[in-house]
């Protein structure tokens, strides 16, 4: 027996409104959508998860580990069916499963919590560990994460160690909008390359530029995908 | 006889050939001892460097999959450094794991403060949910091991030390022991403590319950074993006090007293060896009797 996914009414032109019912406002800064663009390309063309593969085993996993102004996340879930758009609404309030960061146990489609930075590229490397030792070597596991939140030295320790065992399944998506305090002299990409990943740096609001660098092949190989969008400070 | 660790090695590995849902996770800390492990199973038994942040952010991923991990170094670097991951990695997931430590609070005394923590049961107890076993020799460690292991999706927290007793105590996971009666008062010693209270309390009238398992704490173990006085002195190999919380709960509706010795919070900047530390600390045996005493006569 097939199950067909339900046809969803959203398309990525909704995911403005579909934010508006969380922030009040249709027009949204560089800084609320810097995420939009590479999420809704993971969960419309790469991610190999829907509402109801949700719990099966050999699904792909999406790990918001940028847990902050998680308003997007929300939007494409709702506009992928995960959860029911009629909760946007209900943002940050005390009844709400939506909390202004995110929580695993009580976000439909919410792989981890998350909210303090550095803590998703660790947990995306045990996922990754724990799907190969049940011998999953297809699902993909991917992690979002900021350049700021690379200041993290967590993060450090993951690249370096996903690099070095050859983490193939580990996929990083990595949204720069120069919001790190101290920056990151020769790009970001460079210090996944320097621990042996393949990398990809790309424009983060094309979406066929980051389509394909979402699918670019990288065996034996983690994958880093650098995802350049206008900077936090722009108005 | 083997160390609480070679035997945690041994049991691990044991363990790893029988259940395909457990994986070790190691910070470079032990990993000669499960060398074997890792070749008989290099994807369940893996080895991240001296990254302790990421020791715990993989057991947490690792059990985000259904896998039970077990994760592994001394306790300072098992607890403290990475306390965050332990909170939010493995609580706030909602997931489960068993944390093994050594070496907690004297283990290495010429080593000093850096390979210290004493203060990791008392962590642990900000949050919810954790089981702590405090074996007190590798027989009752292999018990404790295996329970913990098969323990469904609990946080377990399995403190062991080269500290230990010389014969172990039949052990049941989670229950007081009651050793010896008495009416002047309950003695509650704590895994490697046990030996230093037998032989300071040999003379007393009083009852003493071994605790190898000190979370959840066994309050009806302890109401069970007061007699007429609800005095009760704890005798644990960390933090003074840890554990005192707990005692006056279990007899919140009762007059009581309760006296909690322990390793002190100050530090202790000296070296040399585990006796002298105990005798320092006021934890020998000779101490113990006249600390035990002088509070309950």
């Amino acid at each position: 027996m097939t199950t067909e996914t339900p046809a969803v009414p959203y398309g990525f032109l909704d995911l403005p409104r579909l934010m508006a019912l969380m922030t009040g406002d249709e027009k949204h800064g560089p800084a609320a959508t810097s995420t939009l663009d590479a999420l809704w390309v993971l969960y419309d063309r790469v991610l190999r998860v829907t509402p109801e593969t949700a719990d099966r085993q050999d699904r792909d996993r999406f790990l918001l580990s940028k847990g902050h102004g998680p308003m997007a996340y929300y939007a494409v879930l709702a506009a992928k069916g995960f959860l029911p758009a009629e909760l946007l609404p209900s943002f940050g309030s005390y009844d709400s499963p939506l909390g202004h960061h995110p929580d695993r146990l009580l976000v439909p489609g919410a792989e981890i919590s998350s909210g303090s930075l550095g803590h998703g590229l660790p947990l995306a490397v045990g996922t990754a560990l724990g799907l190969r030792a049940q011998g999953l070597t297809d699902p993909a596991v991917w992690v979002l994460i900021g350049d700021a939140e690379f200041d993290e030295g967590s993060n450090h320790e993951a690249v370096a160690f996903a690099g070095a065992y050859g983490l193939d399944r580990l996929h990083v998506v990595a949204i720069d909008n120069s919001s790190a305090t101290h920056g990151w002299r020769g790009g970001m990409a460079a210090r996944f390359a320097a621990e042996g990943w393949s990398t990809e740096t790309v424009d983060g609001r094309d979406h066929d530029a980051l389509h394909r660098a979402f699918t670019a092949p990288h065996p034996g190989r983690p994958h880093a995908v650098v995802a350049r969008v206008e900077p936090k400070t722009a108005a | 006889m083997d160390t609480m660790r070679e035997r945690f090695a041994a049991v691990t590995t044991d363990l790893l050939d029988h259940d395909p849902r457990l994986a070790l996770v190691l910070a470079d800390i032990g990993v000669d001892a499960f060398a074997p492990a890792a070749a008989r199973h290099p994807d369940r038994v893996v080895n991240v460097g001296i990254r302790e942040q990421l020791l715990i952010g993989t057991a947490g991923g690792l059990a985000l999959t259904g896998m039970r991990p077990i994760a592994h170094t001394f306790a300072s670097f098992l607890i403290e450094r990475p306390w965050e991951q332990v909170k939010l990695d493995l609580v706030h997931q909602g997931v489960g794991a068993v944390l093994v430590s050594a070496a907690g609070s004297y283990d290495w005394p010429a080593g000093g403060r850096t390979h210290m923590a004493h203060g990791d049961v008392a962590l642990l107890d900000t949050l919810p949910g954790w089981t702590v076993h405090v074996p007190g020799h590798p027989d009752e460690a292999e018990t404790l091991l295996r329970h913990a292991a098969a323990d469904g999706d609990s946080l377990a927290y399995v403190r062991l030390s080269a500290h230990r007793n010389e014969h172990p105590v039949p052990v049941v996971p989670g229950r007081f022991t009651r050793l010896r009666e008495g009416s002047r008062g309950v003695v509650l010693a704590v895994g490697p403590m046990l030996d230093a209270v037998l032989a300071a309390t040999e003379t007393m009238d009083v009852t003493v319950l071994y605790a190898a398992t000190v979370r959840p704490f066994d309050a009806a173990g302890l109401r069970a074993a007061i007699g007429e006085r609800a005095d009760v002195v704890l005798v644990e190999p960390y933090l003074a006090g840890t554990s005192a919380t707990a005692a006056h709960d279990a007899l919140a509706d009762l007059p009581h007293r309760v006296l909690a010795l322990g390793v002190p919070k100050e530090e202790h900047r000296h070296f040399g060896s585990i006796p002298e530390h105990l005798a320092a600390y006021g934890l020998d045996a000779t101490a113990l009797r006249a600390r035990i005493a002088d509070f309950l006569w």
